[in-house]
């Protein structure tokens, strides 16, 4: 991998200047980005982890309170992360192509669907506000047995749903720049590391909402 | 200096009722402990020593991302920032542990803020492992295969691994305290429904492995001084090596053992200890291969080489009472006493600190180009060995006695050990206040060092310039040899890429 012959290559784009060549470069940011990854899956393992011991401990409570979940809406957003997903990939393929004009409209696309999942999420966040489901002192529960265990529920749910819009709000911001970036040439078929790695950050994303989704809003709710 | 407010929780100890008012004493220590742990421990071998020679050690011109590696300054001061303002504010009484419900509902002090400070300086921490594990992995100079990585570097990677997988668990389980504190929804206060062994699990499943993340930094130290220092190759550099990453996934399994009386399933609690002790195996091996190292080696007594044997004797004794700590019975006679605290310090202070000072004075000519003052700074190892052992070799005592910890008044009896301690504490202060005074002096004033005073073996003596310029390296740098060839096995001629 060393090459005396550093020099030469130094115009290469994009290339930092503690590294021998373009293609340690990109394997570096590959593992850094994977290594980050793992550190996301850490995070939210804690908040399943902690879904897992309460869903387990108060098995009915849950039951009763994954009743008040807006299906329809969880499931299109699920649709709508899926199709933002592959709007994604287009994107890291057109940008391996070096084709400028159909990255930056897959950018948009992709940006787009993130956006709409985020306003349908605030949709429901109202919906619970209304219907006093946020929790601390402002909460009800129509079912009072079930009062402080239901409580838990909502307070993952919030914290779960939560962290996640927030890393769709990271995002977005993201692909807002990627968009700039693009749009001022900065990308080409030799060197479009950042739009690789902001690729897999938004397939993290949606795969953290593939499971919050059946775990919240749809197992155990008939029992 | 954030050991200081220690010295003034022993110097309240001097006197079985106490100097300072109760709720005092409890934000003395809750500060000694958040600062001393998340904010020098944790970060302390790893962002000082290991950012400036882990690359060159592995030949490489610098972190694979140095970018990351500033803005992980930037927010390990931000962290900071928030953990001084609690502190000036009025402090934390809750302990560094943050127990759940008194932290999340009861406590009235400015646990929020402190939680912040934790919760950011974290992020600093992942970045640096991160970085590490990358540069590892991807930045080697030609030659530098795995099996050739010196032992310094191999801890770092382990411990790199605990960073990246263990902080984000504290991360998580900081911001579900913090939202049940603000909403006040339960999810670990018992009166709200909530389950506060739950919070125990996730902090322990964080901040056992921390310990780790302390320590290995400090076993990689140890392992290039003591090499150096008796002119040998390590003894069974692959056991060596491998035992630290044992040690980082064997931490991962153990955490159970800080909740033996907190009502957790006594089969869990068997696991638990029975994986406790086999941490000690990993680390036994690398205290039996350092002394096997040394066994027939020439030993000089250079500085680095005293705090070496001070860490490699009282992280025995450190590491020895941990089992007793690992076993459920004893267990339960001696938790929440000053055995605890005697032990946690012993690995710590004994162990780690000593292999921080060691290292600092190991690669001091190497980082500022300078020599240090050799007279004072031996005169210094032994005021520190000394200093140390007073402090906490009675707590060992007090502890079996029953004195519990945390406590601001205590016993008549237990007095003549508690004013050892108290004094011991201060011989251990004056011990770093000389190191300080003359590292100080001599980065401005010290002698020109040599390239390579020690004759000590490895890229970042022998290749790199002494200061190392920008990039490190004037020439790319080949490694040609096995790690610590101190026998002189002949160089290889052609390197095979």
């Amino acid at each position: 991998m060393a090459d005396s012959e550093v020099t030469a290559l130094e115009h290469a784009p994009g290339l930092k200047h503690h590294f021998d060549d373009t293609e340690q470069q990109l394997e570096s940011s590959t593992l850094g980005m994977w290594v980050f990854l793992l550190t996301e899956i850490m995070f939210f393992g804690g908040m399943f982890g902690g879904y897992t011991v309460y869903r387990n401990l108060y098995p009915d409570a849950f039951a009763s309170s994954s009743r008040y979940m807006n299906i329809p809406i969880g499931a299109f957003n699920t649709a709508v992360l899926i199709c933002s997903s592959l709007t994604m990939a287009l994107a890291v393929r057109a940008a391996q192509l070096g084709n400028k004009k159909v990255l930056i409209w897959f950018l948009v696309f992709t940006l787009i669907l993130g956006c709409v999942f985020l306003g349908l999420k605030v949709v429901e966040y109202h919906e619970k506000w209304v219907d006093h489901h946020i929790p601390g002192p402002g909460f009800r529960y129509e079912d009072a047995r079930y009062f402080h265990q239901a409580q838990i529920l909502f307070f993952l749910y919030f914290a779960m749903t939560g962290m996640h819009a927030m890393h769709m709000v990271v995002g977005a911001g993201l692909l807002t720049t990627l968009i700039i970036m693009a749009a001022r040439n900065r990308f080409s078929a030799a060197w479009y590391t950042p739009v690789e790695m902001i690729g897999l950050y938004w397939h993290f994303v949606d795969i953290v909402w593939i499971f919050l989704f059946p775990l919240l809003y749809l197992i155990g709710r008939t029992k | 200096m954030w050991a200081a407010p220690s010295r003034w929780g022993w110097l309240n100890l001097l006197t079985p009722k106490g100097l300072f008012a109760h709720d005092t004493y409890n934000k003395l220590f809750t500060m000694h402990g958040i600062i001393m742990v998340f904010f020098f421990l944790v970060p302390s071998i790893p962002a000082t020593l290991g950012n400036f020679l882990v690359p060159p050690m592995v030949g490489a011109r610098d972190l694979a991302f140095p970018r990351i590696n500033l803005l992980s300054w930037y927010i390990y001061i931000v962290g900071g920032i928030f953990a001084i303002t609690a502190i000036v504010r009025g402090g934390v009484d809750t302990g560094w542990t943050f127990y759940a419900p008194f932290s999340s509902t009861y406590s009235n002090t400015h646990v929020i803020l402190a939680a912040i400070g934790v919760f950011v300086s974290g992020f600093s921490s992942i970045l640096t492992g991160l970085n590490f594990i990358v540069t590892v992995h991807k930045m080697r100079a030609p030659g530098m295969t795995w099996s050739r990585l010196p032992l310094f570097v191999w801890a770092h990677y382990a411990t790199s691994l605990i960073q990246v997988l263990g902080t984000p668990v504290i991360a998580i389980t900081i911001v579900l305290l913090g939202m049940e504190r603000v909403l006040h929804a339960g999810i670990f206060d018992p009166a709200l429904g909530g389950d506060p062994i739950l919070f125990q699990h996730l902090f322990w499943f964080y901040s056992h492995p921390a310990v780790y993340i302390m320590i290995l930094p400090g076993m990689g130290v140890i392992s290039e001084i003591v090499a150096c220092f008796s002119r040998k190759s390590i003894f069974g550099y692959g056991f060596v090596a491998f035992s630290s990453v044992a040690i980082a996934v064997l931490g991962f399994l153990v955490w159970g053992h800080h909740l033996f009386v907190a009502g957790q399933s006594m089969y869990a609690s068997m696991v638990f200890s029975f994986i406790s002790f086999l941490v000690a195996v990993p680390s036994a091996i690398k205290v039996f291969n350092w002394t096997a190292t040394m066994y027939r080696g020439s030993v000089s007594y250079d500085t680095p080489m005293l705090y070496a044997f001070g860490f490699i004797g009282l992280f025995t004794i450190g590491g020895l009472t941990g089992l007793f700590l690992a076993t459920m019975a004893v267990d339960v006679h001696v938790t929440d006493t000053y055995f605890v605290i005697a032990h946690f310090h012993y690995v710590m202070v004994g162990g780690m600190v000593m292999a921080y000072l060691g290292g600092v004075h190991f690669w001091f000519p190497k980082i500022t180009g300078r020599l240090y003052p050799e007279g004072w700074a031996k005169f210094a190892a032994l005021v520190v060995f000394v200093g140390f052992n007073l402090t906490f070799f009675p707590q060992f005592v007090l502890g079996y006695l029953g004195m519990p910890r945390r406590y601001a008044a205590y016993a008549d009896e237990f007095q003549i050990l508690n004013v050892m301690s108290t004094a011991g504490a201060s011989i251990l202060g004056v011990g770093y206040l000389i190191p300080m005074i003359y590292l100080a002096w001599a980065w401005r004033y010290g002698p020109k060092s040599p390239q390579n005073p020690w004759g000590a073996k490895g890229l970042e003596w022998e290749q790199s310039p002494t200061p190392p310029p920008t990039f490190n390296f004037d020439v790319p740098p080949v490694m040609n040899e096995p790690a610590y060839n101190y026998s002189g096995e002949e160089k290889e001629v052609e390197i095979g890429r």
